[in-house]
């Protein structure tokens, strides 16, 4: 598998860091209350097909990138940078 | 049909003609008292037990694919009770001792070969820790013992031991641990469990699960509607999506994990073994080919088979580990889906829906607990509570964070498991 970092371009998978699922970006405010913790902490869709995850490029410019993919493929649909990715 | 030395001398000497099926492809009838979704080592032994241990007999294991087509036949075979924290540690312990006695019980060869497991460590801090282990297994009852390098030296003689980068300080043995035949493991509960009247229903892929007010009244499956006032949820790997039907969000993210075998070699690994250091084990099946594993790819995936980066990782491994295997030619590779919880440990409750049991979170470790699992979830299905074994693989873990089981100390991370 290879990814494509937006700012260093096509790149071996090793290079990156998966930090799961790109659920960073849609963090509850801290007096959500334990249900919305729960769920934004532990509990994930965890879909078969396309999802969006969140990567490192450790070994790279150390940017965080959020990629989308399909899970049963293992194609990489598309890469953009984290700050730019909307939740 | 039963197996016995008398049938099979007679069996051989009148050219094999009398042994039949070994379960009835049954087709779904309009209800049960009990529907098990999925039809793998946990949905098969949780089938078996609730007939053998509670007199439930009219069950229906649904399977979209085949028996045994799942994870049980997609591993490497290791059987093991050598867990540390309180909740994992009775519970691969109570799995154990059914392991001990399943082949009498099911009547059935599961070639279970208890050749003994060594975790070699190569580190003071390491073997520390395998002796604070090894006293937890030997409280919880099981077997443990600490080898020496001279010892380790007599065992094992071909291993790596003097290089500079992982030498070898010792290791923890468990003599009681060994391997079983994953596909007879499946067809033997099957067979029991078809047997005592439990209806194991392939190629029936559930596509809903009923609740009203509250309460589970059925499923909608590929071969129509089953009524059932108890659904137990067993499709590791796959449980997301199972329990997406009824409407839950799980805390579980799928991963790959690879294993592979090489060509048929004469004896010369008489154990499992496992490397502390670049995380690499290793046995030899019956049939001669050397059976071994690593790392989970790390990322969240679906394909039932791996990337190259962590084959040569593993590849690495093993051969720093033992350079005698270099010459072997690995003959296939597979990939199991994993069903990883935050904490690395399984989950056996009830849930919110009223009938709804869930079964799931079994981690690389879903083979060796195949009978505690089913006899655990059989007597939850049956008298809704808790057996004492599984007491503490709860799902409200994460939420209050009581009685979380991180074995490895990672923390209770999905992407650190």
């Amino acid at each position: 598998m290879r990814i494509t970092c937006p700012i260093c371009g096509e790149r071996d998978r090793r290079e990156f860091y998966y930090s799961g699922h790109a659920l960073a970006l849609d963090r509850p405010t801290e007096d959500a209350g334990s249900e919305a913790w729960d769920d934004y902490v532990h509990n994930r869709d965890n879909p078969c097909g396309e999802t969006r995850d969140l990567w490192y490029h450790e070994m790279g410019c150390g940017a965080w990138v959020v990629v989308t993919r399909n899970t049963a493929t293992h194609e990489v649909i598309a890469t953009k940078l984290a700050e730019e990715a909307s939740s | 049909m039963r197996f016995s030395g008398l049938r099979v001398i007679k069996e051989g000497l009148t050219g094999n003609k009398g042994w039949s099926a070994h379960w009835r492809d049954a087709s779904p009838k309009d209800a049960y008292d009990v529907v098990i979704i999925g039809g793998g080592g946990h949905g098969l032994s949780t089938a078996y037990y609730l007939a053998k241990e509670h007199g439930i007999t009219n069950v229906a294991v649904l399977e979209k694919g085949y028996l045994g087509g799942g994870n049980v036949g997609r591993n490497t075979t290791i059987v093991r009770a050598n867990y540390f924290l309180p909740g994992n540690s009775e519970f691969y312990s109570h799995s154990l001792k059914l392991w001990e006695g399943l082949e009498e019980d099911l009547n059935y060869n599961v070639m279970h070969s208890q050749r003994g497991q060594i975790v070699l460590f190569h580190s003071d801090g390491q073997r520390d820790a395998a002796i604070r282990r090894g006293n937890a297994m030997r409280n919880q009852g099981d077997d443990a013992e600490l080898l020496s390098v001279a010892q380790l030296r007599r065992m094992v003689p071909y291993l790596d031991y003097d290089q500079a980068r992982f030498p070898i300080y010792g290791g923890l043995l468990q003599r009681r641990a060994g391997t079983a035949r994953h596909d007879a493991v499946a067809w033997g509960y099957a067979r029991g469990a078809s047997d005592r009247g439990v209806d194991l229903i392939q190629n029936c892929e559930v596509t809903g699960i009923d609740v009203e007010n509250g309460k589970v009244t059925g499923v909608q499956t590929s071969r129509g509607t089953i009524r059932t006032k108890k659904v137990a949820m067993i499709t590791a790997g796959r449980s997301s999506q199972t329990a997406a039907m009824a409407g839950m969000r799980l805390p579980i993210e799928s991963h790959v994990l690879q294993a592979f075998v090489t060509e048929g070699l004469k004896p010369c690994i008489d154990h499992v073994i496992s490397f502390g250091m670049g995380h690499f084990y290793i046995s030899q099946s019956d049939k001669g080919g050397l059976v071994f594993g690593g790392d989970l790819d790390m990322y969240a995936s679906y394909a039932a088979r791996g990337n190259l980066p962590l084959v040569e990782h593993v590849m690495e491994a093993g051969m720093t580990l033992m350079p005698m295997i270099g010459q072997a030619k690995v003959l296939r590779s597979w990939g199991g889906i994993m069903d990883m919880s935050p904490d690395g440990s399984p989950i056996i409750d009830k849930t919110h829906i009223d009938g709804l049991y869930l079964n799931c979170g079994w981690c690389y470790g879903g083979f060796k607990a195949v009978p505690g699992s089913g006899h655990c979830m059989a007597h939850l299905v049956a008298t809704g509570t808790p057996h004492k074994a599984a007491a503490r693989l709860r799902l409200d873990r994460f939420k209050t964070g009581f009685g979380l089981m991180d074995e490895e100390g990672t923390g209770a991370q999905h992407n650190l498991h």
